[in-house]
Formats: C-alpha cells, structure tokens, sequence
C-alpha cells in the first residue's frame, strides 16, 4: 500500500496495538472498538462536554466539602470527638504519622482536585463553543496523568477497613465527609462511562491546529 | 485504497509503525513522524525506546520496597501502656482472629496476593515483549490491562494504617502509629504502578506484526 497517501487525520490508531483504522462520524451511544484487540477506541454519548463539565464541577465541590464537615466520629474512653479531614491531616502526629498522612491527603485530596480543576480549565470554553484557553492541551494532559493517582474510592474501602479494626477500642460513626466522598466516587463512574479522550482532543484539535 | 473507500474496514494487519506514521500515545493523533505531538504536545514515540528499560527499573524498585514492607510492622498500638507491633500478614491473621473474615480476605488480596501477581505479570510481559513471543498477545494485553486496573487497590493498607494514626491521635486511651512499613509498602505501589505506566503495550503486538503478514 503506497502509505503516503494516507492523510494521517483521518485515521485512529489503537492506543494498545497501534492497529490503524479509519476515522469516522460515530453515532450517538456508538462505540467504535479496534478490529485486533477489541480496545475503545472512541465512543460517542449525547452531550459529552456538558456531563464531564458536571461531573468536574460536581466533585471539586464534594472535595471542598469533604474536607470541612465532620469525616468521623469517635466515642471511647468518656469523650466523644469528631473530626474533620482536616483536624485529621493537622493532628500532630509522632514519627511517621504526618508523612504517611500527607501523602494520603495527596492522594485523596490534592490530586483529584487538582485533576477536577485542570479538567473545568479545559472544558468550560469547549462547553459554550468556545476556543479553549491557553495551555488548555497542557491542562488535559495533566488531568489523564493525575487519573490512575487520584484514589478516592481505595480510601472509602480503607475506611471502612478502619472501622472493623478500631472497633474493640472505640465506637465510631461516620460523618456527612465519608458520605461526599462516596457520592465522589459515584461521580467518577458516572464520568468515567462519559468519558472520550479521542472526543475531547479531536475537539481540542480543531482549534490549535485551525 | 479500496478501505479508505470503506470506512468500516480497517486496513488489515497495518499499524501505525508498519505505515511509516506514529500514534500519539496521549491523545491518540496519527502523524507523520516529528519530535512532538503537534495537537497536545507530548513527546511522540513510535515506540517508547526506554519503556522496557524504565518498566524493568520500577519493576525492581518496587520488589525491593515490598521486602522491607513485609519484615518491619507496619502499624505500632499502644493501648493502655502495652505496645503491639503487626506486620502485613500480622494484620490480615489479626482480623482472621477477630472473625472478620471478609475484611481479612479483602485486606489479604490487596496487600499480599495483588502485589505478587503484579510482579509477576510484569515481569512475565517483560520476558514475552524481550523473547518475542508470538503466543497469545491479546491474552498477555489483557493481563496487563488488569494489572493497570488493581494495582492502585494495593493501598488500601496503607490508607488503613493512616486513617487509624491519625483518628486515634485523638483519643487518648490508645495510640496508633505507622511504622517503616507503611511508607516502603506505599512506595512498593507507587513504584509498581509507574512500572506498569512505563509499559508500552504496544510492544507486545510488534512480534506479531512481522510473521503473521507476509507482504
């Protein structure tokens, strides 16, 4: 085949096999799979843009939220407390507590709000047709890298780990942060199934390349 | 050009690399070659040439940290004067001990069973892409698109051991904390999940390529 006379746009390569297809216009709710090793490639769902948006905006609010209401409470010994993500991050801690509890605070806090930010950055114009502003490829970029780093749904397991373990020493209930960062959780699944990487950049592309 | 006229087709058997053009593995432009993407800027590799060196690095860094993970406690209790240390295993026996077999399966997989056959997998997909085995890619692609997907579920011990030291911070009946575990098993999944980041998936298919389609 005489490749030069492909126009490399009008092609999708698997991510995971690198098999070249054509592009195409997909249909709604259509998924478009790599003929070798069954990869998406691409998927097209109605209003794309507007529910990622919603899904970003939805969860930097539950973060922010999360991390002011009461997270848990502790009864044991006479006293009752409770506490707040952050008094749990601030609580000063000997040896390796505040390391360890700084880089989960990284991971469960920082991460996924940064990643819900540089994600509204990127879509806000795109959503009302706009071009998207400056370093909006760069802000993506970041977001799909800070994905596998953003561990939310691993905590709300490990809290409920950490329950079972403190129950001989203290009765513990949970607060209204547990439960926002579950609905983060749902979220994320709900972004998740919307989400179309080759979408978005296609519609990033149209712009810088225009 | 019969399947460019057939946008269904693909072009059967013909990657990116064999059509002389390279695939974005960020945001998924097919272009002629250059340094970097022209769409979102990243560095543009047919494939990446330091992924099997950068995968195998990780890979190490990340057995050697499961070793201290796994001899020092990780989670040091005081509870009304009397010091208790646990391991890993010390913790998943611990909730065996107090019935909570669920918890104790969940905790067990995720910081003993999950690691392992993380190490395995890659280390196995390394020795697949360095022999250039022809068997069985779309199997060894979905190994390790699993060992993606769970690796991240090694932390929940972590998280465990970190919510403790920090709620019963506040409670002066006990006292929680972290030991030299904690941080080398979390640094034994950071470096096993960039391991697997720096995996060019695309390797496993090249071998493939070559044989199968005699043009």
């Amino acid at each position: 085949m005489n490749t030069a006379s492909i126009d490399p746009s009008e092609l999708i390569a698997c991510p995971n096999c690198d098999l070249l297809h054509a592009a195409r216009q997909i249909s709604e709710g259509e998924r478009l799979r790599c003929a070798r090793c069954g990869t998406k490639l691409a998927s097209s769902r109605p209003n794309a843009i507007d529910r990622l948006l919603a899904s970003a905006v939805t969860n930097a609010i539950l973060i922010a939220g999360a991390l002011f209401f009461p997270f848990i409470q502790l009864d044991g010994g006479g006293t009752r407390q409770s506490a707040t993500l952050i008094d749990a991050v601030s609580a000063f801690g000997g040896g390796l507590t505040t390391p360890l509890v700084l880089v989960v605070a990284a991971f469960i806090i920082v991460i996924p709000f940064m990643r819900a930010s540089a994600l509204i950055y990127t879509l806000w114009p795109l959503r009302f047709g706009r071009a998207p502003y400056q370093g909006a490829a760069r802000a993506f970029r970041f977001a799909n890298i800070l994905k596998p780093w953003s561990m939310a749904e691993i905590f709300i397991i490990g809290v409920v780990v950490a329950l079972v373990k403190i129950a001989g020493i203290a009765q513990v209930s949970l607060g209204p942060a547990f439960w926002m960062l579950t609905a983060i959780v749902l979220v994320l699944l709900l972004e998740n199934h919307n989400f179309c990487r080759w979408t978005i950049w296609q519609t990033l592309g149209k712009h810088t390349q225009a | 050009m019969d399947n460019l006229a057939n946008p269904r087709k693909t072009y059967a058997g013909l990657t990116a690399r064999k059509a002389g053009l390279i695939a974005c593995t960020t945001c998924g432009l097919v272009e002629h070659p250059r340094e970097i993407c022209q769409r979102c800027g990243a560095a543009l590799h047919s494939r990446d040439p330091q992924s099997f060196q950068k995968t195998l690095a990780w890979l190490i860094a990340g057995m050697i940290f499961f070793i201290p993970a796994n001899l020092y406690p990780m989670l040091i209790t005081n509870t009304f004067g009397t010091e208790q240390k646990s391991t890993i295993i010390g913790g998943v026996i611990e909730l065996i001990e107090y019935k909570s077999y669920f918890v104790a399966l969940v905790v067990g997989v995720a910081s003993i069973v999950v690691p392992l056959a993380k190490f395995a997998v890659i280390g196995l997909l390394l020795a697949s892409i360095r022999g250039r085995w022809q068997s069985n890619p779309y199997q060894r692609l979905h190994l390790y698109e699993i060992t993606e997907f769970i690796g991240r579920w090694s932390m929940i011990d972590v998280f465990v051991v970190a919510i403790l030291a920090a709620l019963i911070q506040l409670n002066f009946v006990a006292s929680v904390n972290p030991g030299v575990a904690a941080i080398s098993f979390a640094l034994s999944v950071i470096f096993t999940m960039l391991s697997a980041q720096s995996l060019d998936q695309r390797l496993i298919w090249d071998s493939m390529n070559e044989t199968s389609n005699h043009e």
